[in-house]
């Protein structure tokens, strides 16, 4: 294949089967390969995505600067496409993310405001928000509330999966801007309504809750709950267990966000394999393992790796 | 064997700082309404018009209880009932 440059590359992935962690011939998982976008996550498709609408609106002119909350893959896909097309980019990052995800920012031209790792991304997001009031020259794409975020994946990750597997009777991807299940569901409720969509929401350790009044959460403004059909909340042990199995039984090295998706792809499988369905069980594998080496999830006693991913944001 | 009620740092107070509480019931209504038994207060905590409020999320086994059927999902012994508070989410899959 082809491209003009770099950002023409971004989508187009492989869809591959799992032969040997699909639980029987008639309920089927399949691995959307996210990694082998450009910066090697699912990131490039909403970053790609979001900075060409902000171009076509206006809202962004040459030599602009972009500031986003992201504890790493939106801003590593930010910051090259941003690069690519002459704009600076700041991140605000909590700063109990993996130090790999702060090299590659930096690699790529990033600027990186750290936020208090307690309160994880919501305080990210809180003292972005904060930032952007101050500076009303800094374009804030936005990515918890940008719908050019759901759309790249309407338009690229739903119909390429359904192109290359038009059996398809399930689809999980992970909740966090909630923009690939947003833009996923929304496609198929309109092209195959029968696919059910489901969701696997990361669990971190209580650092992550902390003290955090419930009167006061975060929800995305994207999301819309009747875009999916159920939701399944993985811990970092579950987490770390699947990835394990999926290098191990099928040789995808994934990164640990991919593991609780596919905890819940398989939570869903053997619900189809009770119920005497068959299933064609599509899911997103997001990133590859190697930002997260540092974090201990890869080697050791399962034991081990959940007591140093507590308090990390994993995924 | 209960059903292991496993409660957010910001409601311990009402458990005596206790992470995990027993409960009972056939339904996640009925094991609010006996959580508050015990641990008076907790259930305005939770819920609002008869709904999980907005930032108060509640998994029965893992799944969230707003696609099984919200509080009338059925619960029984030996399950495992977590409550957490609304956060953003990943950085891999989402964020």
């Amino acid at each position: 294949m082809r491209f003009d440059s770099l950002i023409d590359s971004v989508g187009g992935t492989p869809l591959v089967g799992l032969p040997n962690l699909s639980p029987t011939p008639d309920v089927r998982l399949w691995a959307k390969l996210e990694d082998q976008n450009p910066t090697g996550s699912i990131k490039d498709r909403a970053a790609l995505s979001m900075i060409l609408r902000a171009e076509q609106d206006g809202r962004l002119t040459p030599g602009a600067t972009i500031l986003e909350p992201t504890s790493g893959n939106t801003g590593i896909s930010l910051a090259m496409v941003a690069s690519q097309r002459g704009y600076q980019l700041i991140c605000v990052m909590p700063e109990n993310t993996s130090i790999e995800r702060t090299q590659l920012l930096t690699m790529w031209g990033a600027r990186i405001i750290p936020s208090p790792a307690a309160g994880g991304s919501n305080e990210a997001v809180r003292v972005a928000k904060g930032l952007a009031a101050e500076n009303p020259d800094w374009v804030m794409l936005y990515q918890y509330g940008n719908p050019a975020n759901a759309d790249a994946h309407y338009e690229g990750t739903a119909p390429e999966i359904l192109a290359d597997l038009p059996e398809v009777t399930h689809f999980v991807g992970g909740l966090g801007t909630t923009g690939t299940l947003m833009g996923v569901g929304r496609f198929f409720r309109e092209h195959k309504p029968e696919v059910r969509i489901v969701a696997a929401e990361p669990r971190y350790g209580e650092l992550v809750y902390g003290l955090r009044n419930l009167d006061e959460g975060f929800v995305p403004e994207l999301y819309d709950a009747t875009l999916i059909d159920s939701r399944f909340s993985v811990g970092p042990r579950d987490a770390v267990r699947r990835v394990r199995e999926l290098i191990e039984a099928e040789g995808i090295f994934a990164g640990i966000s991919t593991g609780a998706i596919l905890h819940a792809a398989l939570a869903q499988a053997a619900k189809c394999v009770k119920a005497g369905e068959t299933a064609d069980i599509a899911f997103v594998v997001a990133d590859g393992g190697w930002k997260y080496l540092s974090t201990g999830a890869y080697e050791g006693t399962l034991d081990e790796a959940e007591d140093k991913l507590d308090g990390q944001l994993w995924a | 064997m209960a059903i292991e009620v496993r409660i957010p740092t910001i409601l311990r107070t009402y458990t005596g700082g206790e992470r995990a509480v027993e409960g009972s019931g056939a339904t996640v209504t009925e094991l609010i309404d006996k959580l508050e038994v015990d641990h008076p207060g907790i259930q305005e905590r939770l819920l609002e018009n008869g709904e999980a409020r907005r930032f108060v999320n509640i998994y029965v086994n893992d799944e969230d209880i707003r696609f099984t059927g919200g509080l009338d999902t059925a619960v029984a012994d030996g399950d495992t009932v977590v409550i957490l508070p609304a956060v953003a989410g990943g950085s891999a899959s989402g964020f």
